[in-house]
């Protein structure tokens, strides 16, 4: 019987947890209850892509209302497999943050901390498994409110700024999807994604539909960071708690890249979004730029935490890239990277919480010395490093190596020689890191003797880390699903 | 508080009951005429906030002390899933009104009216936070540093 009501319970479950961790006040127990949550969650999720690739999409009805006219959940390979990049992310975050969250925020807000974060978990996993076009902005706006309030509860005072300004471009954002959701109602009468897909084509490239796509497309980009429109998201990160910038980084970004991907592909579909739009010389260029542009940024930061957020956008923008191809492999290629960019920028945050639980900075400079007093912390970083500039046996090896295969498919040697670039550029910026923990020494009068984070953080930093080494190895999972759901996209058979 | 202002202190006492009662009126008319939860909630909220800034936010929260305040919050949201587990516990779908009762109709009557009476008491309860939080700010800064 529960078999039957998993794709509403990945849903509820959190979202029942929320409420009950604002009634407990003691911070334990609510990290208990939330941790159990995730790790259901995960259970959940897992189920769900294994029964998805066994026999096709799932859909459930809410309140016994048919789709179109009901609200539909609709499990499909590439939501599946959101689902189980966010909720992984949670079960692996969330018993980590028991240390950093006692460390880095006041004992009274530990409540509404953990039912932020929950409700921030609920909305991210929403927005990937409903069907309904106008669900998914309640849901998009639910993560979003609980982010903003996650990011202000860091300790330095400019995350209330940085919170703030994300409020700003995130809400006009969201204002500008629902506003192409609006219209698409206007132009079609329906909100189910599929059956919009299915209504579209009969209505046409009209102006309506022309300003619907394009509301979306900006409203999905601005929550996706894609340049020009990422300002927000280096503050965020930068002076978010260390817990909420390795959730968010692994997450918030990844769910609004797959918002893009259901409006361009199940909506509209591949050919409007290629033939009539001309995606590839829109996002293409934009992403390259950002590419190129934010990875030369993060080399001149001083703050690591700052540098990975400017990171975050590049690697953002190698996605784009793949998914702008709009082939199998580009899309393929973006899909992968998705997924090894979850894993290994949501170890290397949470590598970054464990020395500022330890020496409550990240900035470079004091830096100096950890590779000796943390070791395991920082080789980790490195471990992570490697995968961020796509090191053969490392999982950003293999999406790389999807993308340039992608480029020179479409004889499009400039970006591939950009994406080359780019991971040159990644060198610079994670050796500046290594030089300082391992070459310089520790400022005079400092303690001797290590400083290790505690095992409740390294291991979940490892565990992250060890996936970004391992799907560079053994790839069934992230390039077999990947491609699976290209294919779904595409509506190519095989 | 605003001792001086006698005239909005006893109009304000005058119109409480009739504004909770409005709000109680939208709440449980929205099953037939314009209204809901949410707005309903908004209203009573409102009684609230109208006291507050009548007599104070001390005052005020003689009543809608902080600690109940968080636990109405959390209650509506509860009674909502609550509701749409139950649902899924008689057979049907999540939020599935019509196994709650004997006839489809009357499950559907019931459904609904938890349904918004949860989310009335916890947007009443979110305004009342919301108010509160601003307003005790300036309380606290006017306060030494504890």
């Amino acid at each position: 019987m529960i078999a039957a009501h998993l794709p509403v319970l990945q849903i509820v479950v959190p979202l029942v947890a929320a409420p009950f961790c604002l009634l407990l006040r003691r911070g334990t127990w609510a990290w208990i209850l939330s941790s159990i949550v995730c790790l259901a969650a995960l259970v959940i999720a897992a189920t769900l892509l294994s029964q998805v690739l066994e026999s096709g999409p799932i859909s459930y009805e809410l309140g016994g209302w048919a789709p179109p006219w009901g609200i539909e959940y609709r499990v499909d390979v590439l939501n599946a497999f959101l689902l189980l990049i966010v909720s992984a992310t949670g079960a692996i975050v969330l018993p980590y943050a028991r240390r950093s969250v006692a460390h880095e925020i006041p004992e009274s807000q530990h409540g509404g901390f953990y039912t932020a974060l929950l409700l921030c978990f609920t909305g991210l996993l929403g927005v990937a498994i409903t069907g309904d076009a106008f669900n998914l902005f309640v849901f998009l706006e639910i993560s979003s409110l609980s982010s903003y309030v996650l990011i202000a509860m860091g300790r330095d005072r400019r995350a209330l700024t940085a919170a703030f300004q994300y409020l700003v471009m995130g809400t006009i954002g969201a204002t500008f999807i629902v506003i192409g959701i609006g219209l698409l109602y206007m132009a079609t009468g329906t909100l189910n994604m599929a059956d919009l897909g299915a209504r579209l084509p009969a209505v046409g490239a009209n102006r309506t539909v022309l300003a619907a796509f394009a509301f979306l497309t900006v409203g999905a980009t601005l929550k996706l960071a894609l340049f020009p429109l990422h300002f927000w998201l280096p503050n965020a990160y930068a002076y978010a708690p260390s817990v909420v910038t390795a959730f968010l980084a692994a997450t918030a970004t990844k769910v609004s890249i797959y918002i893009l991907l259901r409006f361009f592909f199940t909506i509209f579909g591949p050919t409007f979004a290629a033939e009539d739009i001309t995606l590839q010389r829109l996002v293409v260029p934009l992403a390259v730029i950002a590419v190129l542009v934010c990875s030369t940024v993060a080399i001149f930061q001083s703050n690591v935490k700052r540098m990975l957020a400017y990171s975050s956008i590049a690697q953002i923008g190698y996605m784009m890239i793949g998914i702008g191809f709009d082939t199998v492999t580009g899309l393929t290629a973006g899909i992968v990277h998705l997924f090894n960019h979850a894993a290994t920028k949501g170890g290397l945050f949470l590598a970054l919480g464990c020395v500022v639980l330890r020496i409550g900075s990240c900035q470079l400079d004091d830096l100096a010395g950890l590779g000796r007093r943390m070791p395991l912390t920082m080789f980790s970083f490195v471990l992570g490093g490697l995968s961020l500039i796509g090191v053969p046996l490392t999982a950003g090896f293999v999406s790389k190596w999807y993308l340039v295969q992608a480029a020179i498919e479409q004889d499009n040697w400039l970006v591939a020689v950009a994406i080359l670039v780019g991971s040159l550029l990644a060198i610079i910026y994670v050796w500046r890191v290594v030089e300082v923990a391992y070459l310089r020494p520790a400022p005079e009068g400092t303690p001797a003797g290590g400083i290790e984070a505690p095992w409740s953080m390294l291991v979940p930093t490892w565990i992250l880390i060890g996936a970004s080494i391992y799907f560079g190895i053994e790839t069934s999972l992230n390039v077999g699903v990947a491609s699976a759901a290209a294919r779904f996209l595409l509506g190519v058979a095989g | 508080m605003v001792r001086r202002h006698f005239i909005l202190r006893v109009t304000t006492k005058l119109l409480m009951p009739f504004i909770l009662m409005f709000a109680l009126y939208v709440q449980f008319h929205g099953d037939f005429g314009p209204g809901g939860g949410f707005q309903a909630g908004v209203i009573f909220g409102a009684g609230f906030i109208l006291y507050a800034l009548i007599y104070g936010v001390e005052a005020a929260e003689q009543v809608a002390r902080p600690w109940l305040i968080r636990i109405v919050m959390a209650f509506g949201l509860l009674l909502y899933l609550g509701v749409g587990y139950l649902g899924m516990v008689l057979g049907g779908e999540f939020l599935d009104y019509n196994v709650l009762s004997s006839s489809p109709v009357g499950g559907q009557h019931l459904g609904i009216t938890l349904v918004e009476f949860g989310v009335g008491t916890t947007v009443a309860a979110t305004m009342i936070t919301v108010f509160f939080s601003f307003a005790g700010r300036m309380r606290r800064r006017s306060q030494p540093e504890q």
